[in-house]
């Protein structure tokens, strides 16, 4: 799936990283557990978290994942969005549940990384 | 061979990972394979936040030759009581606060261990924790 399929299925909102609006994501990954998602060894990988902070940005960019989705509709700051930006990491939001926006894009084409 | 040292602020979550970010950045000018810097970084950026987490202050000393980077992490803080059980996936002694920003789930140290060479933690109660990381940067 790109990110633009991801929009159109969640009606999540890209708060920045448009230029990889047409990237192919394969696989996705739940979790608000920063120490969790830096246990995963796949790359082209979508975060899925409830997590709002600028640990979730900087733990993306250990991690070599590009593109987080944040739920709940939870706050993003100006300093996250400037971390992201700086490593060319595409954020997203939107005010569904984590189950809401993992269950409609498990319908769709994404994989679990295990 | 490059040394470079850094200072860690017990508490202060708004730098934690910068020392990883830093050593990141020289690892990729240096042309170090993908998986390699991977396997450091996050190393790296779970002791530094283990720092922030659990310690008052820390010391960083990075060093890179043309075979390997060692990470000296040296810290002041209550140290670690029991190593072994420290090391165990899941076990965390992590504040509230800690866990407010994503951590304190007790996988950090199993994971350094996965993605390191050679480990040693070295402990003293109420004085702190040094621990040196190795990673090979060759294939
Ligand atoms: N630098 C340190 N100083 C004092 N205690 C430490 C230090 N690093 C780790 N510990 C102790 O070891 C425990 C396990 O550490 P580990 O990194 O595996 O998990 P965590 O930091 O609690 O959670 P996570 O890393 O999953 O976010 C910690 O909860 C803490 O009690
Ligand atoms: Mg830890």
């Amino acid at each position: 799936m790109t990110i633009k399929e991801i929009i159109e299925v969640t009606g999540a909102q890209l708060i920045c990283g448009e230029s990889n609006i047409d990237n192919i994501i394969e696989f996705a990954f739940s979790s608000d557990l920063m120490s969790d998602v830096l246990t995963q060894d796949s790359d082209q990988v979508l975060l899925i978290t409830g997590l709002s902070n600028l640990q979730t940005i900087r733990t993306a960019e250990m991690a070599d994942i590009n593109y987080i989705l944040i739920v709940r509709g939870k706050a993003i700051s100006n300093d996250m969005i400037r971390l992201a930006e700086e490593n060319h990491i595409s954020l997203l939001q939107s005010d569904l549940s984590m189950f809401h926006i993992s269950g409609l894009l498990y319908a769709q084409d994404l994989k679990p990384i295990f | 061979m490059m040394r470079t040292n850094y200072n860690v602020e017990g508490g202060d979550f708004t730098k934690a990972g910068n020392v990883a970010s830093c050593v990141k950045k020289t690892l990729k000018q240096l042309n170090v394979n993908a998986k390699i810097i991977k396997r450091v970084v996050i190393a790296l950026y779970e002791a530094e936040v283990n720092i922030v987490a659990h310690a008052y202050q820390g010391h960083v000393t990075i060093d890179i030759d043309d075979q390997y980077i060692t990470m000296l992490l040296k810290d002041k803080g209550p140290g670690i009581e029991d190593i072994d059980l420290a090391m165990t996936q899941g076990f965390s002694t992590a504040s509230a606060k800690v866990r407010e920003m994503g951590f304190g789930a007790g996988m950090g140290l199993p994971n350094i261990k996965k993605n390191v060479d050679e480990l040693t933690l070295e402990s003293e109660i109420n004085i702190g924790i040094t621990l040196c990381l190795k990673v090979k940067l060759t294939e």
